[in-house]
């Protein structure tokens, strides 16, 4: 009789039944794309996170850098003898310093071994960023009016005079006394060729060539990331100019991550990085691997007390780090995004109470008269808070296959997100003004790694169970009110209110 | 299992062969109201619906309520129906105190002894014929082949087996009440309240429900309460009681 009732109200009442569920759907299904998309951004983090500091890193050590540290910018310095004479008398002139990456700031390497002396400490392993700066370009031959030097093309201290006098300089890159200078910048990671298990590489994989070796130490060979690689058109095999030396490409590697690059652009033995920098066992960054996940706080704060000068970050505090769209679709969907499914889900119940509640009073005859024959108050509310359920189960049911329909064509469509997660905290004032040479300056160094990540909105089970129990929660919240409402009814009264 | 159905202190006599001008008639009570008061509240306003009420009512016997409106019919029914409880005096069906009687005993005599005839059928509209029927086993643990047979047969009883499964929208007003009737006989109470029974139907139709309600009074010795406007509904009746101003009197025997 239960179900026969049941089912006869709820397919004999289709408008209300059509209003509640539909109301209870759209909750449903924007709490399940929310949960979703926060879930697939917070995924999209990790990924980030993991394309720079590496899977297994639990904490990484930096040190911040002096507000002026980095002086006034990358400077390239020719003597009256550097570069190459042409035959029209053009001169070509070409340098490459690798030097830390702007607002990198570097420390000893004996921070490493005060590192594996903390307990807790599973592995360990350092790095130093660094920055490979080139310049080439052809300058003009300035020997020809006699009055050259380094005034021509600009004004010379001595004036108009001085000006007039000046034959125009000849040769050049265009052949007429014109100048081109191509300035190339990219990311270099030094690291222990023999660590594995914690570092930037442990989110890579290998696409082509080898990986490095402990035997690899001091050698001058590289590892390149395949996007950098495909844009510089390097292979393994070929050779690429660090620091002003010459290093063999041996292999290629890319994120594990789909959505990501990886941290840098190129790979070195970090002894090698440190002798081509000048860097002498400095570090920039240590990544160490906990032993047990529920101890990294307590990890964080000892080894904070071991390197008090230190930055210690935890993954959730470089969580905070990465900015770009991908930090603002995290802010939306954590504040907006979840206040708007509260209210929703909040309006739905109330929607579903309202009408039931309405529903009662429009069969107050009716109740009225299956008391009059004996039904007892509990049986009554049972029935009005079964059609409840059931109409928030079709809400859920439904709002579950539009919310997995949304997450389907966000996944569909996977639009783009950038995101760059700051690997170096630059102080105030740090950097300055780029140097200019030639009249080009510098592109400004950038002390993030930039990405673009494709969102990806996964399924979870557990939030489907949590949203078909929200509607279920729905609907018993409205049949509780309504069933009160009808338990509530006197059969004398009820009946009196339709004679 | 103990049978708790509502027996009156000594078998009935059958209804035939009772004394309708005497009180009890010498069987026993069905309903003992002494001293009953049921007073409303309307805003600031006390209105007093049964004042004093006295009444013995004979198992078995067949009873005409007659009154003006506001009188106070709806209200004694409500009493004898344990839909209500009065504000003073008691109020017996059979062994049973309905006055000191809690909501849910109200609603298990209701349930177990008491049958109840509408006005307006007061059938559940999405239900068909059978299952309204079927809505009074109440408490629900009837298993539902065999509800589902005494339904049938009840609706059969009221010469309605072709209209099982009818919805009460495709039914007639006389249909719809001889429905209502086989909800109130299916479960076997021992007594039958009909308020109004015919006043939503044409003569013809009337008289179809009068004889179908006198003669299962007669043919299962309950005892029916008719309230009604209908004079000649109420001369149908053993015993005619008129209820004005919340006080009963004896309009006597059936002319």
């Amino acid at each position: 009789m239960f179900l026969t009732y049941l089912l006869r109200e709820l397919s004999n009442r289709r408008k209300q039944t059509v209003i509640i569920a539909a109301g209870m759907a759209l909750a449903i299904a924007l709490v399940i794309v929310v949960s979703g998309v926060a879930a697939g951004v917070k995924n999209a983090q990790s990924s980030v996170l993991e394309s720079v500091y590496g899977v297994g890193t639990d904490v990484t050590i930096t040190q911040t850098a002096e507000p002026g540290a980095d002086g006034p910018g990358q400077r390239f310095a020719f003597g009256s003898g550097d570069g190459t004479t042409t035959d029209d008398g053009s001169t070509e002139v070409a340098q490459s310093t690798l030097s830390a990456a702007r607002g990198t700031a570097t420390f000893d390497s004996s921070a490493l071994t005060t590192v594996e002396g903390v307990e807790g400490v599973s592995a360990v392993t350092a790095t130093l960023s660094l920055q490979n700066s080139s310049f080439s370009g052809t300058l003009p031959d300035f020997s020809q009016g006699g009055a050259g030097g380094a005034g021509a093309g600009g004004t010379t201290s001595d004036g108009a005079d001085a000006g007039a006098q000046a034959a125009p300089p000849t040769g050049g890159a265009d052949g007429a006394g014109g100048s081109a200078f191509d300035v190339d910048q990219f990311s270099v990671t030094g690291l222990d060729p023999a660590a594995d298990a914690v570092g930037p590489l442990t989110s890579a994989s290998l696409v082509d060539g080898r990986s490095f070796t402990a035997d690899d130490a001091g050698a001058d060979v590289v590892v390149l990331d395949q996007t950098y690689a495909v844009s510089a058109e390097l292979a393994v095999g070929d050779t690429v100019s660090v620091g002003g030396t010459d290093f063999a490409v041996i292999g290629i590697v890319a994120s594990t991550s789909s959505d990501a690059a990886t941290a840098s652009d190129a790979y070195m033995p970090l002894d090698t990085a440190q002798a081509v920098s000048g860097l002498t066992d400095q570090i920039s960054d240590v990544y160490v691997t906990a032993a047990s996940a529920s101890g990294v706080d307590a990890l964080k704060a000892d080894l904070q007390a071991a390197l008090p000068d230190a930055t210690v970050s935890t993954q959730s505090d470089l969580a905070s780090s990465v900015s770009g769209s991908l930090s603002t679709a995290s802010d939306l969907i954590g504040k907006l995004g979840t206040w708007l499914s509260v209210v929703v889900l909040a309006a739905a119940f109330l929607i579903a109470i309202l009408f039931t509640v309405s529903g009662v009073s429009r069969r107050t005859r009716e109740f009225g008269t299956l008391k009059a024959i004996g039904w007892s108050n509990a049986r009554i509310t049972r029935q009005v808070a079964g059609e409840s359920l059931v109409q928030g189960l079709i809400g859920g049911v439904v709002g579950v296959a539009v919310g997995l329909l949304g997450i389907l064509v966000v996944n569909i469509v996977a639009p783009t997100l950038s995101a760059a997660a700051t690997t170096e905290a630059a102080g105030p004032g740090a950097g300055g003004p780029g140097s200019a040479a030639g009249g080009g300056g510098f592109a400004q160094q950038v002390t993030q790694a930039t990405t673009d990540v494709a969102l990806h909105v996964p399924v979870a089970p557990s939030v489907v169970l949590l949203a078909v129990g929200l509607a279920v929660l729905g609907g018993l919240l409205a049949g509780a009110v309504g069933g009160w409402r009808a338990s509530r009814l006197r059969p004398a009264e009820a009946l009196r209110s339709v004679a | 299992m103990t049978d708790t159905r509502t027996t009156p202190t000594t078998a009935p006599t059958a209804a035939s062969e009772t004394d309708p001008t005497t009180a009890s008639g010498g069987t026993a009570p069905m309903y003992t109201l002494t001293a009953v008061t049921k007073t409303y509240q309307q805003k600031k306003r006390t209105v007093k619906a049964l004042d004093g009420v006295d009444l013995v009512i004979p198992a078995g016997q067949m009873v005409a309520i007659q009154g003006p409106t506001g009188g106070g019919k709806s209200t004694l029914l409500q009493m004898l129906g344990a839909l209500d409880r009065p504000t003073s005096g008691t109020v017996g069906l059979g062994d049973s105190d309905l006055s000191a009687a809690g909501h849910r005993a109200l609603a298990a005599a209701r349930a177990r002894d008491i049958g109840f005839v509408f006005q307006g059928f007061n059938l559940i509209p999405t239900l068909s014929a059978a299952e309204n029927v079927e809505t009074a086993f109440a408490d629900g643990s009837t298993p539902r082949a065999e509800r589902r047979a005494k339904a049938e047969a009840a609706l059969a009883s009221v010469g309605l087996a072709e209209r099982a499964g009818h919805l009460p929208s495709e039914l007639s007003g006389g249909q719809q009440q001889r429905v209502a009737i086989a909800r109130a006989l299916v479960k076997e109470p021992t007594v039958l309240l009909a308020d109004e029974p015919t006043g939503s139907l044409d003569e013809a139709t009337r008289d179809e429900i009068m004889d179908l309600l006198e003669g299962v009074w007669r043919d299962r010795g309950l005892t029916l309460v008719i309230v009604t406007h209908d004079s000649d509904v109420a001369r149908r009746a053993q015993r005619r009681l008129c209820i004005a101003d919340g006080r009963v009197a004896e309009l006597g025997p059936a002319a």
